[in-house]
């Protein structure tokens, strides 16, 4: 190894230790024994969870968490699978303008959806209402489904509709029996996506939401400005627990790779 | 005559979401030009008292604030993620691969308040003497953002990295070109457009933060996005707030705008 690539390697794995340190640190936080960090600790505890998982507020704003983004997702997964159809395949007068309008919820700043939505829920004297909630949600991750799916639409190749159809397979159960299965790894990705993104949205959740249909990241951010012991720690420590598993997992078994499109001339993969 | 009607209806439902969305951009349009009532929700008649409060000294300093950490953390992401996304286009081994994917992605999916409660716990630790103080600074604050940023801008430049042809890298370096002037004349050049992508989203999105300026920043450090909240939620000044969230719209959209044009390919 020459010295300039021991270099390169070394700048490489000192940036990615700036990535992944305030991680380690919160979890070696989390089994401190004391609210006071100490070295060495004083030996290890799980009063910290024992705390968060008994915290009212955090279980009321689980369960707020655990309804909304299933609600969501099953909201965004069909509207965004049929947006994506349309747009890959079927003639749309003005593609680029859906397609624009559509995706459009990523790059309006946070404040200004949330503050947008509040005003129109207390418009509509829906502001205590779960629904907008979840309404919010399913807009916000759609973006992610109709990308996701998108990309497993332009790999679906016609012909093999086409046969089953010829076959004497009525458009429903070509549908059911060809399309649906060969989209699966964008749904997939779709589902993860919108799961990962709607448990993770924090600043239009914190402008509609109320004290009693809180999700998890707005009860955490309450916690972390009223209080500083560790119990926030212990449940960080289970949400990055729990993205690590769910990151790894879609490498695996999904390649994220290719949603990411990295797959270019270093694999010797066809560029697209 | 079905297929044609299949597209419309497929939209349809997406219309809905559309509609939706639009319908609450234009309330916050509406209430940004209504008069606030201090005290109450109602509003009064159309004035452009609103966007006269957001250019007060007190407000234009956190508008220069807001420019500057996002002019300052897109300069710093770039130059820290730039190695990685390197590495990451280039590793032959699918297990490292996967690996700086993995590590590189942990962090992207990890949530605003998760990844800046971490850095709390970094930066005010009673562990570590920084030569500074850091937490609820400018400079934490900073350190924050560009954690945040990282992961985005890795994957956006290593996406163009995958592009670009390590064959030309190797032509260079056989004609007697050094490494750096291989990475200066050929490599950089070629990656320019996800340099150019990369550094407008982050810019962007840095520039309505409001997580780790409100946790990092402890009220000491105000950006666009804290003012637009402390308005809204804690003064009950929506129509001023909503000046505010407009301002931060406005500036994201004309670097969406930038961005389009930058991607849209020349006629050659």
């Amino acid at each position: 190894m020459t010295a300039a690539r021991a270099t390169g390697v070394a700048v490489v794995v000192l940036l990615l230790a700036f990535l992944t340190v305030p991680s380690l640190v919160v979890i070696v936080v989390s089994f401190n024994p004391t609210a006071i960090m100490a070295v060495p600790p004083h030996g290890l505890s799980l009063r910290w969870y024992e705390n968060a998982l008994t915290y009212p507020q955090f279980q009321r704003a689980a369960v707020n968490s655990l309804i909304v983004t299933a609600a969501a997702t099953l909201l965004a997964l069909p509207i965004g699978t049929a947006a994506a159809l349309a747009l890959v395949r079927h003639r749309v007068a003005a593609r680029a303008v859906w397609a624009a309008a559509l995706l459009s919820p990523v790059v309006v700043p946070g404040v200004a959806a949330g503050l947008g939505f509040l005003i129109l829920a207390a418009g509509l004297g829906l502001l205590a209402s779960r629904g907008v909630l979840i309404a919010v949600h399913a807009i916000l991750v759609l973006p992610f489904v109709i990308r996701s799916v998108s990309v497993s639409v332009a790999n679906l190749d016609p012909a093999l509709e086409r046969a089953a159809a010829s076959l004497g397979a009525r458009p429903s159960r070509v549908f059911r029996r060809v399309t649906l299965p060969l989209l699966r790894p964008g749904l997939a990705a779709a589902a993860l996506f919108a799961v990962i993104v709607s448990v993770n949205e924090f600043v239009v959740s914190l402008f509609v939401s109320t004290r009693v249909t809180e999700i998890l990241p707005v009860a955490m951010f309450t916690y972390v400005v009223n209080y500083t012991d560790p119990t926030m720690a212990a449940l960080s420590t289970l949400f990055i627990a729990a993205t690590f598993v769910a990151v790894f997992a879609a490498e695996r078994w999904l390649g994220l790779g290719g949603v990411f499109g990295l797959e270019g001339h270093a694999r010797g993969g066809p560029s697209r | 005559m079905r297929a044609r009607l299949a597209g419309p209806l497929l939209l349809a439902p997406g219309l809905v979401a559309i509609v939706l969305f639009a319908t609450a951009l234009g309330a916050l349009f509406r209430l940004s030009v209504l008069e606030f009532v201090p005290g109450s929700l109602r509003t009064g008649g159309v004035t452009a008292a609103n966007f006269h409060a957001v250019l007060s000294a007190q407000y234009l300093r956190a508008i220069g604030d807001t420019a500057l950490l996002s002019a300052a953390t897109t300069i710093l992401t770039l130059l820290a993620s730039y190695p990685v996304a390197y590495a990451l286009a280039r590793a032959r081994s699918g297990r490292v691969r996967s690996l700086l994917l993995g590590l590189t992605l942990a962090p992207f999916f990890t949530g605003a308040i998760v990844r800046t409660y971490a850095w709390m716990l970094v930066l005010g630790s009673s562990l570590v003497t920084w030569p500074v103080r850091l937490l609820f600074e400018p400079s934490g604050v900073l350190v924050g953002l560009v954690h945040f940023s990282m992961p985005t801008m890795i994957l956006i430049l290593a996406a163009a990295l995958a592009h670009v042809d390590p064959a030309l890298e190797r032509a260079a370096a056989s004609l007697g070109a050094r490494p750096a002037r291989v990475f200066a004349r050929v490599t950089l050049p070629l990656s320019m457009p996800g340099v150019v992508s990369g550094s407008l989203i982050v810019f962007a999105w840095t520039f309505s933060a409001f997580a780790t300026p409100e946790l990092l920043g402890g009220g000491r450090v105000k950006m666009i996005a804290n003012v637009v909240k402390d308005l809204a939620l804690d003064s009950f000044n929506w129509p001023g707030s909503a000046a505010f969230a407009i301002v931060a719209l406005a500036v994201t959209l004309a670097l969406v705008a930038g961005l389009g044009r930058v991607l849209t390919p020349r006629a050659s």
